[in-house]
């Protein structure tokens, strides 16, 4: 099954998270409040494994999986959408303490108010389809 | 018998940021190994297509089969969830320093004492009560409407993103802290202090 190392790779990272206690409302408003390293270290250490994996990749060209070379896409240039998209989800992750990924990790593990904040995440995207054109980007 | 005993706490404790940050640059690089890229806020887009919503905008008209990988992802990161959160916890979690649970207390805010989101956000009572509801609902329009007005969360941009040093995603990055420390600072007590 082309799916399986796919959903393999996603439960390894749901078991981290949860375990990280990323996924925790309180640690993340302890991270704002700089009260605690937590947060900061496992992102600063997550950037450096980052770093130097992607490094070797460029620098040694290696092959994905299937054979082909790895391309890493590049981020699209512009200021507006990231500095104003960017603090508004801010305000959500703050707010309910989570981000898309552990929305469904949190789900996971019987949250089950977090419906409500998928439904909102959803309804949001949509909502950005529909601006799309007349935003600044 | 104390070597089994610190090993239990290890896997059954908080794991220590260390090596959950390592983990998490690892299935990162798992991905982009797999050909893919890491980056969990474009699911949403994906099912937003799934239900039809191509009908109303051009953005949302793609082939969602293309994207099934990544809901394989997710549909995986809620079974680890589960998975952790039911086999491997032993309840001692989300120790969080004095001064925080402190700093809750004034804002009506329940300490964690082993759970990993509060109470007074979370419960299927505050979820009942239309300002509950309210805070919820908010909360995901942010977080949907941001991530894609951003073109990514906090896989796509804080870790990937800036792993590839990435200058947008810095800026996106310095975003989520203007709109995160906003929250934490000034709005959140706006909120439940009027309660």
């Amino acid at each position: 099954m082309k799916l399986a190392r796919f959903f393999l790779t996603g439960i390894f990272f749901g078991i981290v998270l949860t375990k990280a206690e990323a996924v925790s409302w309180y640690r993340i408003y302890e991270m704002f409040h700089f009260q605690s390293f937590h947060m900061y270290g496992i992102i600063g250490t997550a950037l450096f494994t980052g770093i130097v994996g992607l490094q070797i990749i460029k620098k040694y060209k290696v092959k994905d999986y299937n054979g082909l070379p790895i391309n890493i896409i590049e981020k699209e240039r512009g200021f507006w959408r990231y500095i104003i998209g960017g603090s508004l989800f801010g305000l959500g992750w703050a707010l309910v303490g989570c981000c898309p990924g552990p929305i469904f990790i949190l789900l996971g593990t019987g949250t089950y108010a977090i419906a409500v904040v998928l439904t909102g995440a959803l309804l949001g995207t949509y909502i950005y389809g529909l601006l799309k054109d007349k935003l600044p980007h | 018998m104390e070597n089994c005993k610190n090993t239990m706490e290890l896997i059954f404790g908080t794991w220590h940021w260390a090596i959950s940050g390592f983990l998490i640059g690892v299935t990162m690089l798992i991905l982009t190994y797999f050909g893919k890229s890491f980056g969990m806020s474009s699911n949403l887009r994906t099912m937003c297509s799934m239900a039809g919503a191509g009908k109303f905008s051009d953005f949302f008209k793609l082939d969602w089969r293309e994207q099934k990988w990544s809901l394989a992802v997710v549909l995986g990161a809620f079974v680890g969830g589960f998975i952790a959160f039911y086999f491997l916890s032993d309840g001692s979690g989300v120790n969080v320093n004095p001064e925080t649970i402190t700093q809750l207390q004034t804002l009506g805010i329940d300490a964690p004492n082993g759970k990993l989101m509060p109470d007074a956000i979370f419960s299927v009572e505050t979820l009942q009560s239309p300002k509950g509801f309210a805070i919820l609902l908010i909360g995901g329009l942010l977080i949907g409407f941001g991530t894609r007005y951003a073109g990514g969360c906090t896989s796509g941009h804080a870790i990937s993103g800036l792993s590839n040093l990435q200058l947008p995603s810095l800026v996106a990055v310095i975003g989520f802290f203007i709109g995160g420390l906003a929250m934490a600072h000034y709005i959140l007590p706006l909120i439940f202090k009027m309660a």
